[in-house]
């Protein structure tokens, strides 16, 4: 049984962290208390609770986190009200890795690099920005745009500002969409203070969040002289089985799972835009 | 090449089914052909092609993957797979006989699904050559030969005798546990395929035209507007999925039985809206989108991703049993136009 692409291991979710009102982080490990798998930045993995469902999420930690996965899932559907419902302890099954993660250490090698980021959508990237702060010394200067409804849907708020913050060639610019009491950082939407700090378009571009705010963001880009070639994003569509096999996926001739979820933006440009 | 009088057919799968389930085409109470687990009484059907293709056998409507057996917070897997024994399947038309190298590209490839796997390599093809093609037959237009099927064994049938030859290892195994087939030769059946190929001469659809439906038109293809019309009076009832030889697509559910969950796949269908739909939306909302994907995938993006090999084999039984009577053909008809 052991081995089959199809059939899941069991893990331990063994620390559960609120992040937002709607977006908690779990982690998981084997039940050997190791961590179940190494990945690729951009992976994802398959989750389920037998009985209620199985989904694919991508994985939230950095591959040079050695002791567990992490994956911070926002509420909003069967299994995520599920997850975000149980306990610590609770086992779950999971199968993975899929799809082909970031080029991190193709690239994305020696460049300056741009994230920028949408509510949720810095899950996939949190994985890339923390490989790439292990590995400092493989890239250029980093620029972090990310945005959310208020500060309190700010994801791993707590960790940009005491990690990411501080550190050298790292500059965080985080945006809300409106202004708060206790707020006294930028309020705006995210494509619009991307072109506000119109940054220097030799810069590799990696981006994720809602749809609305990928298609002003690369308007704004293209704007400013960006090259599709540069820029990177993370798909998501409904998967089963992970393999390039159940057949659902698909971007025209491309599956999300196996060929993506990570592509380029003249990629994207070269298949139907039905996503 | 083999020979058996007809009149011992009825020896011949005794034989088989003796040491391997048989499975032959056989008519049902409305007359109707399906892949029927042979015992001593059943017939072998006259019927030009069964309902439901061949791929059931090795790839079934429903199967169990595996169980979990769920305490508080523990979860324990459960080996839950069904079994896969030696069988043969036999009366296989040329279609059908293709349309499993079009679902090995998907489930062979790696990695391998190993459900599918074990079916392939514990099943012996025997095709049945064609002698009364219909006229919504077309499977010569994707280069198949229904008068020389592949197969681990292809045989022909005429009035008076079967004629068997083996065209694998796995055939000529078959092949010797069988002492009643007498040595034959080769007249007989090169007569037949000639008054086939007569028939096969004249069919409607023989020059449905493929050029242009290939990856170099994929963005052409998506964009034509005809596929509005084309796709208005889909019912999306899903019929044309469920018969095609080639539609792999599958759900993975599950079902709580009280004792254990039991994850299952079963086949499922672009036509239908729940296959794409996910919380975060709807990326195909009308079923101009969910026709289009299963058009496109089997003539566009499927042969982009298989070295030109389309996922559809002319067997025409989605010509058959759509209920609007919209079919492959006539969006190749319709859209060919637009891929030139």
């Amino acid at each position: 049984m052991k081995n089959d692409p199809l059939i899941p291991m069991i893990g331990v979710v063994t620390k559960i962290r609120v992040d937002t009102p709607d977006v908690k982080t779990f982690r998981v490990v084997g039940l050997d208390g190791k961590k179940p798998f190494e990945h690729i930045p951009g992976q994802c993995a398959m989750l389920s609770i037998p009985g209620v469902g199985e989904a694919l999420f991508s994985i939230t930690s950095s591959p040079t986190q050695e002791d567990y996965l992490e994956f911070s899932i926002k509420k909003c559907g069967c299994v995520t009200d599920w997850l975000h419902a149980m306990d610590e302890g609770q086992q779950v099954t999971l199968r993975g890795p899929y799809g082909n993660g970031f080029p991190v250490d193709t690239d994305f090698a020696g460049k300056d690099l741009l994230f920028v980021a949408g509510g949720i959508g810095l899950a996939p990237l949190h994985s890339v920005i923390n490989y790439c702060r292990h590995y400092r010394s493989r890239y250029g200067t980093i620029d972090i745009v990310y945005g959310s409804r208020s500060k309190e849907d700010l994801v791993d708020f707590q960790e940009i500002l005491d990690e990411w913050c501080g550190e050298e060639g790292i500059n965080v610019h985080l945006t809300i969409d409106r202004a708060q009491p206790e707020w006294d950082g930028h309020v705006g939407f995210v494509p619009n203070y991307v072109k506000e700090l119109g940054f220097d378009t030799s810069k590799t571009v990696v981006m994720c969040g809602p749809p609305i705010m990928i298609k002003f963001t690369l308007a704004g880009l293209m704007e400013l002289g960006f090259d599709k070639k540069h820029i990177y994003t993370t798909m998501e569509l409904k998967m089963k089985c992970g393999l390039g096999k159940c057949g659902r996926c698909n971007i025209g001739s491309k599956y999300v799972c196996k060929d993506g979820p990570v592509f380029r933006f003249d990629q994207l440009d070269a298949l139907p835009d039905e996503y | 090449m083999k020979q058996l009088p007809l009149s011992r057919l009825n020896d011949l799968f005794a034989a088989i089914s003796a040491a391997r389930k048989l499975y032959i085409p056989a008519d049902d109470a409305a007359g109707q052909a399906r892949f029927t687990v042979w015992q001593e009484g059943t017939a072998l059907s006259k019927n030009l092609n069964t309902v439901r293709s061949a791929k059931d056998l090795f790839f079934p409507q429903v199967e169990n993957l595996v169980g979990f057996k769920v305490t508080g917070k523990q979860i324990e897997l459960i080996e839950s797979r069904d079994p896969s024994e030696p069988f043969v399947l036999f009366g296989v038309r040329a279609c059908d006989c293709r349309s499993f190298d079009i679902l090995d590209k998907v489930f062979l490839a790696e990695p391998a699904d190993t459900y599918y796997k074990s079916r392939r390599e514990n099943g012996a093809v025997v095709t049945m050559a064609c002698t009364r093609p219909a006229e919504t037959c077309f499977c010569t237009v994707f280069g198949i030969d229904p008068t020389d099927p592949a197969g681990d064994v292809t045989c022909w049938q005429d009035e008076k005798n079967l004629y068997w030859r083996a065209n694998t290892a796995k055939g000529e195994a078959l092949t010797e546990m069988l002492p009643l087939l007498g040595d034959a030769g080769e007249e007989a059946v090169k007569t037949q395929q000639a008054e086939t190929r007569k028939i096969l001469g004249r069919l409607p659809l023989k020059d449905l035209d493929l050029r242009g439906f290939d990856g170099e038109h994929m963005m052409e293809l998506f964009k034509s507007p005809k596929w509005a019309s084309l796709s208005e009076s889909c019912l999306g009832c899903g019929t044309c999925t469920f018969v095609c030889p080639t539609c792999q697509c599958y759900d993975i559910e599950e079902f709580n039985t009280g004792s254990e969950v039991k994850r299952f796949r079963c086949w499922d269908s672009c036509m239908y809206s729940d296959f794409t739909k996910m919380s975060a939306g709807q990326p195909r909302p009308t079923q101009l989108e969910r026709f289009r994907q299963r058009f496109m995938h089997k003539l566009v993006y499927f042969p982009a991703n298989n070295d030109g090999v389309y996922g559809c084999v002319g067997c025409g039984r989605c010509l058959q049993k759509c209920p609007i009577h919209m079919n492959i053909a006539k969006v190749i008809k319709t859209l060919g136009e637009d891929a030139k």
